[in-house]
């Protein structure tokens, strides 16, 4: 028998960022005992990165903004892939999460009339990003902890405990889930500091534990970011969808190289920077494509009047959808026109003065100051793509949360199909809330259709999990995870990055099997209690699976859309919109994918689109009689 | 531009340690965390240490370096001598848990003892209405990213382990001025910051401010004008009310 601390609750939600908090808030306000599980320290999340702002159609800043205005957006980001639903759920209820958020504490930045100030972001029709400077992500997840706090608080008068219905186990990381037949039973862990095994009884498990960045090497993404979530959930039979959709932000630091890949943040311009090339030249003019042409400026005038009347200007293409800027920009860099570092030059310090910059893009102004010996005030930033997001994820039912496993939910950046092919900036922390709730609500209704039949965890599944987290410290003399590692970022940028061909993809394929036999015989010293070495070599496994299912669905993919471009595909195809690639585990642990049917838009909400434009996404039978 | 830097690094657990030194490549441009992690990945892959955004934004990375708070992720090795030794010891004022990793459970309990933010109870969702002016005061503190080196470097508890119990410590001082000139926050705190805080415990010699990464102005704006408040109001309690009212008002 594994030694363990036991532990059983209602609701297990793996994942400390937006997501998991407001998922955990709602479970906890359905009166469910819940326990929250994450990585880093409570408060660290990744969420706590995030910069220019959440995305609501409240209507603050332009009145003519509604949720319509955004689902089109949204939908025009993804370039029609997204899953329509989610996309209309999120618009709808996005502002009555933001406005939520003041009541537990929040203070976004405000607008003359006291109300919250929204901003621009690229693909979005009208200012729509609600903001505290460029440190939106910290506001949000500090209002979610201590509105988390305050629910303890209330506990704590209740029965003398904080802990009683919710409770934060920090720094502790989930390697497995459990099931009973075919439905959720709990989730096995080990504690960091200490090494120990963990075990929660829990029938409902939120999976909120964010992306997969760290498979690549430059990326915006932190340690955490290994797609455990995404793998679990295979493992434990859920799907994943849209898996070779990957977004490039385009503006990361090329220098010095060790910050090489962090963001910069999109405000930049979206409050007036704009990028050129060696050559001083505004290039973005040149890359706007058909589908966007109508909505874009075709001259630099026209551009630069747009920041002041938006109403009869159209905006400057620096304000394009990410995954047209990311490309862009590595085309300017292939032709020779890069700047020395192998960026390309974004610019503030001649459009806006220096009192503005610092105000209101400060921790720009601080890291480039602190990293780079960079001033943005008085000179340009050298920028170049990064990888920053993972669209796809675990396939979940729209309106709860729920995954095809029952009792298993998914919410945050960890779930695929809301952002189809390419995620509109400021439109994740909007999805954290607004889905991390459904599935706290999801969760809790499963729960209580469940009554007092709950799902039981045998004592084989706990040995074989405590077995397999051990597995690393059984062998000597194998290779130094770290080792591995590096090679697998190396592999995934360079073959399955920004640009694709299939070639290359078939390659990084025989690699990732490759991985898989030396990952099997790898070798971990020192011993259980915070061993970094150890943590690597588990996340590792998770690393592993989802690259899998990235090279794969990429290679299956022969079309360019979003965040999946082919060189040898350059075009988007109508016949590829409508089909999802969902990936699955087979019993030998490899990923499978199998081709799914689109479930066709409603017609209500085609209506919002004009025919012509439906025109340039769908195929012929898909158009709406006319 | 690559040199062979000397590092000297506290290794153990709460039940000891030593410093032990290394000698690890440092590149241009790099950090100290980036050498931290060299050095996990080469010499010491048991080496522990926390970190997540290598940008200076989630506070995870607090240590002492030559005996100075700091992020080690905003800590440019170009700052330091080529043959300078740079000595990297976790923060002092926390247990160890190990290496460079501390215990911080201390300031997670001393957030759950402040009462949260009380909206007005008439007030629905996105009725809120408050000027940029009001707000920017909350906002500074709420620039905090929770590093905890100002709580690090505290003297009244920085060595004082008994003092611990009835002093919160500059971070969560902060946490009630914040509330405290929140716009809209209907609660009493500067009664909680002086009899439950300890605010009388900080006289106010800045040291929070110096190490703060987020140039917040810790003791200026916080501290200082909380310990203003609660004099004014120890003499005429009518003062704080007025103050409530008025600005709730504006
Ligand atoms: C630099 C940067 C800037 C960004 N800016 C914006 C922006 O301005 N607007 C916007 O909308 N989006 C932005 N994004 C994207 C957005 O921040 C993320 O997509 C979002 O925060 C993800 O939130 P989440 O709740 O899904 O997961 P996260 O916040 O990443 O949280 C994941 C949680 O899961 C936990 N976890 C993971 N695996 C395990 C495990 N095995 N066991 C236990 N716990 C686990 C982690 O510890 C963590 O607590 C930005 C992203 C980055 C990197
Ligand atoms: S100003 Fe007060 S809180 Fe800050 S370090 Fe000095 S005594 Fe501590
Ligand atoms: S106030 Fe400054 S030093 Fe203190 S915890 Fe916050 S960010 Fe860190
Ligand atoms: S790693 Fe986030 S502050 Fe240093």
């Amino acid at each position: 028998m594994t030694e363990l601390e036991r532990h059983s609750y209602d609701v297990v939600v793996i994942g400390a960022g937006g997501a998991g908090l407001r998922a955990a808030i709602e479970a906890r306000e359905q009166g469910k005992r819940t326990a929250i599980v994450c990585k880093s320290l409570f408060g660290k999340a990744h969420t706590v990165m995030a910069e220019g702002g959440c995305a609501a159609a409240m209507g603050n800043a332009n009145s003519n903004d509604n949720w319509q205005v955004h689902y089109r957006d949204t939908m025009r980001g993804g370039k029609f892939l997204n899953n329509w639903r989610m996309a209309e759920l999120h618009a709808q209820e996005a502002p009555d999460r933001v406005w939520e958020l003041e009541t537990y504490g929040a203070l976004f930045d405000r607008t003359p009339d006291g109300r919250i100030s929204q901003r621009n972001f690229g693909g979005h029709t009208y200012p729509r990003l609600a903001h505290v400077g460029d440190r939106t992500g910290l506001e949000l997840i500090r209002t979610l902890q201590q509105k988390i706090v305050s629910l303890q608080q209330e506990d704590f008068q209740a029965t003398g405990d904080y802990e009683a219905n919710l409770k934060v186990y920090a720094e502790c990381t989930v390697t497995e889930l459990l099931k009973d037949g075919d439905a959720i039973s709990g989730a096995f862990g080990y504690w960091r500091e200490s090494g120990r095994f963990i075990l929660f009884d829990a029938p409902a498990v939120v999976l909120a534990t964010g992306g997969v960045g760290k498979s690549f090497k430059v990326t915006s993404n932190s340690w955490e970011y290994t797609g455990d979530g995404h793998a679990l959930a295979m493992r434990a039979g859920a799907t994943l969808i849209n898996m070779e959709f990957i977004q490039f932000h385009p503006t990361g630091m090329v220098w010095p190289p060790s910050v090489k890949g962090i963001l910069v943040t999109e405000s930049v311009r979206g409050d007036g920077g704009v990028l050129k090339n060696s050559e001083g030249k505004r290039f973005m003019f040149e890359y706007v494509p058909d589908v966007f042409r109508a909505q874009y400026a075709e001259t630099e005038d026209e551009a630069d009047r747009w920041y002041k009347d938006p109403d009869n200007n159209r905006r400057p293409p620096e304000l394009l959808p990410r995954d047209e800027v990311a490309r862009a920009i590595n085309s300017e860099v292939k032709a020779g026109r890069g700047t020395p570092h192998g960026g390309v030059f974004l610019d503030v310090s001649t459009r806006l003065p220096a009192e503005e910059i610092t105000r209101r893009l400060p921790s720009m102004h601080h890291q480039f100051k602190e990293l780079a010996d960079v001033d943005i005030t008085a000179e340009p930033m050298e920028v170049g793509p990064t990888c920053h997001y993972v669209m796809g994820g675990v396939e979940v039912d729209p309106d709860t949360a729920q995954s095809v496993v029952p009792g298993l939910f998914a919410a945050g950046e960890v779930a695929g199909g809301m952002h189809g092919s390419n995620r509109l900036g400021g439109n994740s922390l909007s999805d954290l809330l607004v889905f991390g709730r459904r599935a706290g609500m999801g969760a809790a209704t499963y729960v209580d259709q469940l009554g007092s039949e709950r799902p039981k965890i045998a004592e084989a599944d706990i040995d074989a999990a405590a077995a397999e987290a051990l597995a690393p410290f059984e062998l000597e003399g194998g290779e130094n995870p770290y080792t591995i590692h590096t090679e697998l970022q190396q592999s995934m940028n360079d073959l399955v990055g920004i640009i694709r061909k299939e070639e290359e993809m078939e390659r990084a394929l025989a690699k990732l099997a490759e991985y898989r036999g030396r990952i099997a015989k790898m070798t971990v010293e020192g011993h259980r209690q915070f061993n970094p070495g150890w943590h690597l070599a588990l996340d590792l496994r998770n690393m592993l699976t989802v690259s899998e299912c990235v090279a794969k669905a990429a290679l299956q993919r022969q079309e360019s859309r979003g965040g999946h471009t082919r060189d040898d595909f350059p075009g988007m195809n109508a016949d590829w919109r409508k089909l999802l690639l969902v990936c699955s585990l087979d019993t030998d642990g490899g990923v499978n994918v199998v081709r799914k049917d689109q479930i066709p838009m409603r017609d209500d909400l085609l209506e919002l689109f004009e025919l012509d434009e439906l025109k340039k996404y769908l195929t012929e039978e898909e158009l709406p009689a006319t | 531009m690559s040199y062979k830097g000397k590092f000297r690094v506290w290794r153990g657990d709460s039940e000891g340690g030593d410093l032990k030194d290394y000698e690890v490549e440092v590149n241009e441009g790099e950090v100290v965390l980036d050498v931290i992690h060299r050095l996990q990945a080469t010499q010491a892959p048991d080496l522990a240490v926390r970190w997540n955004c290598k940008a200076g934004k989630c506070g995870s990375c607090s240590a002492e370096i030559n005996g100075m708070p700091k992020l080690m992720c905003m800590c440019r090795m170009n700052t330091f001598e080529e043959d300078e030794v740079v000595t990297v010891t976790p923060m002092r004022t926390f247990p160890v848990m190990r290496d460079l990793v501390t215990d911080v459970s201390y300031n997670y309990q001393k957030a759950r003892e402040i009462p949260a933010f009380t909206p007005p109870a008439d007030l629905k969702p996105g009725e809120y209405r408050m000027q940029q002016v009001d707000v920017e005061r909350s906002q500074e503190f709420r620039k905090c990213i929770e590093c905890f080196l100002c709580q690090d470097t505290c003297h009244v508890i920085r060595d004082h382990e008994e003092n611990k119990e009835s002093f919160s410590g500059p971070r969560f001082l902060m946490r009630i001025a914040e509330l405290d000139m929140h716009p809209l926050d209907a609660a009493d705190r500067q009664h909680e910051a002086q009899e439950q805080h300890g605010l009388g415990f900080c006289n106010i010699t800045k040291c929070c401010t110096e190490v703060c990464p987020e140039h917040i102005k810790i003791t200026d704006n916080a501290l200082i004008p909380m310990k203003e408040r609660v004099v004014d109001r120890k003499y005429d309690p009518i003062v704080w009310l007025g103050n409530k009212i008025r600005r709730r008002g504006a």
